[in-house]
């Protein structure tokens, strides 16, 4: 399809096998329910896109708007720059099915906001701010964010860990930042060079009083 | 009719705004056409426009947009109109017959000037006398509602889907600087059309995607001051919080949003000592007009246009430019429609706003 404006729930459900090219910007929930089939857009998406997907890959050429991969339990998004609030909340993994984000720019607040599982990147390319927003990882308890930069991120909720990423760490994500530099033409092994930060759920620091005071 | 607490009806909302900061007037046809691409947004309750710049004939004059229900109540209002006013032009506003909108009221037009005896005797300045002459009306004259009541602008509003609306209202027949429209899937109250967005007092319009989770606190402060929240909706409290600290107040715009979208204590205190201050300042003395839950509200004036989202970013809003043009909507889609090619687009941060400043003097 090559003149979308607006139309929701594009591609919402396909199954392995079946693919969709997209130009002009889709509506919200894109890819929603995505069930092994494979979306790639030449242009920016708007929210929810690839909301609660089960299999299957989406390969947005632009920048992504709210609540991008909310409740993803499988499959693969990949989005060539930016990402709107609240990234990849809500996502969760069980067994094989491990879903996974990578941002090439700098997401929103509250990205991974209660991550029960999965992977979250953040490339943070022509970024000129911090590469994520505040509240990130708040209420956190599975699952690993990668933060490409050079600081650690500051200001983290108490439940989120931060540490520098180690050579064991970047393994994890070497597949799919190279996926990611054969989607947009990078160079892989320039962006698996760079000082990488990892943000896992804090063990030490039960949820007790996050909510109430009492 | 049962509104705001009496009964709830579940439910999004869209809105869309342009801007040419030159001042140069275009059609209202694009409006219609953004709108229309949200159209999913809303259920067929409510639709509206504000549109600036569209007077220029009569630009000195306040120009009365009203709903009356029936005649009966047309003379009696008009009688205080003469009281108050010099009525320098009136009309019934110009509609097209259509299936998709019903049950229309009297819709009337006056271009009006209070009348100096008046004014001078009521101490007031110019924009407060008309200010309290349509709290009068929409509050004493049972069946009759003042919904626009700004120089050089006007508000379109009715019951519909919005693309219907602005058909209904010949939109494409105005010309203005600035258009901004509202399809409304209304959340607690029932559509009507005095309930419809925008809502409007002197040259402010604001048009409203969200559900304010402190509207009671924000009514009972703004009624302190003078204000009557007529309609029991959200919505208009805002454009009455906008009014009163713009106009009255004297605050600028980037400080409003500092008030009504204020920053969460933990971001202020980690800020430089000047901008904590300041911060720390407007929250304080201004306290009962922060606006808590979720919304992205468009504010119209003789300015310009401000865009602003709640500090949590619980509605989407997304910013175009190309040239002098500016445009504003809940999808990125709504612009492209319009604009397909941009020099830029993205979507500002919770509590961001973007602020455009009109050159006038064409």
């Amino acid at each position: 399809m090559t003149t979308c404006c607006g139309e929701r729930f594009l591609g919402a459900g396909l199954k392995t096998g079946e693919t969709l090219h997209l130009s002009g910007t889709p509506g919200n929930a894109m890819g929603a329910y995505l069930d092994g089939g494979e979306i790639t857009v030449q242009g920016n998406v708007q929210d929810a896109v690839g909301d609660t997907m089960n299999h299957g890959t989406i390969i947005v050429h632009g920048s992504a708007g709210d609540a991008l991969g909310y409740a993803m339990r499988g499959g693969e998004i990949y989005v060539r720059g930016s990402a709107g609030y609240r990234a990849g909340i809500h996502m969760k993994e069980y067994e094989s099915q491990k879903p996974v984000l990578v941002i090439g720019g700098g997401a929103g607040s509250f990205l991974g906001e209660y991550m029960a599982g999965g992977l979250i990147v953040v490339l943070s390319m022509d970024c000129a701010d911090s590469p994520a927003g505040n509240f990130t990882g708040t209420g956190m308890h599975g699952g690993k964010i990668f933060i490409r930069a050079q600081q650690p991120l500051e200001h983290l909720p108490a439940q989120v860990s931060q540490h520098a990423a180690t050579p064991e760490d970047l393994q994890e994500i070497a597949a799919y930042v190279t996926q990611f530099a054969q989607h947009f033409s990078f160079d892989a092994n320039e962006l698996l060079q760079s000082q990488f930060y990892v943000l896992c759920p804090n063990a030490t620091n039960p949820y007790h009083q996050l909510y109430v005071a009492n | 009719m049962l509104r705001e607490g009496q009964v709830r009806i579940p439910s999004g909302c869209a809105i869309s705004g342009m801007i040419d900061k030159s001042g140069r007037r275009f059609c209202g046809e694009d409006i219609i056409k953004s709108i229309a691409v949200m159209h999913d947004r809303s259920n067929g309750l409510g639709g509206g426009f504000a549109a600036y710049g569209i007077y220029p004939q009569y630009k000195d004059y306040y120009a009365l947009h009203v709903f009356f229900d029936s005649t009966a109540v047309r003379r009696d209002c008009e009688a205080f109109f003469e009281r108050h006013f010099d009525i320098i032009n009136l009309s019934k506003i110009p509609t097209r017959k259509m299936k998709e909108i019903t049950d229309e009221p009297y819709i009337w037009r006056y271009f009006v000037t209070p009348l100096p005896s008046k004014l001078t005797d009521s101490q007031l300045d110019e924009r407060e006398f008309v200010a309290r002459c349509v709290f009068r009306v929409n509050t004493q004259y049972d069946g009759a509602y003042v919904f626009s009541s700004g120089k050089n602008m006007g508000v379109f509003k009715a019951v519909g889907f919005p693309e219907d609306v602005g058909r209904f209202y010949r939109l494409e027949e105005y010309e203005g600087w600035c258009f901004t429209a509202h399809g409304r899937y209304p959340t607690n109250t029932p559509g009507w059309w005095g309930g419809a967005h925008p809502f409007a007092l002197l040259d402010y319009a604001v048009v409203h995607n969200g559900e304010i989770s402190s509207y009671d606190a924000n009514r009972r402060a703004i009624e302190m001051y003078g204000y009557k929240c007529t309609l029991q909706t959200d919505t208009e409290v805002i454009t009455y919080i906008v009014d009163y600290l713009h106009r009255k107040k004297g605050l600028t715009l980037p400080e409003i949003s500092s008030v009504i979208a204020a920053p969460f204590w933990q971001t202020i205190q980690r800020m430089p000592q000047a901008e904590r201050e300041t911060l720390e300042y407007l929250r304080v003395m201004f306290a009962p007009q922060l606006i808590t839950g979720p919304f992205s509200i468009l504010v119209g004036h003789e300015g310009g246009l401000m865009a602003l989202n709640d500090r949590l970013k619980l509605r989407s809003m997304v910013v175009g430019e190309q040239g002098n043009m500016t445009y504003i909507a809940s999808e990125e889609a709504a612009i492209r429609v319009i604009a397909p090619q941009l020099e830029s687009v993205w979507a500002p941060k919770g509590g961001e706003p973007v602020i455009v400043e009109v050159e006038h003097g064409n």
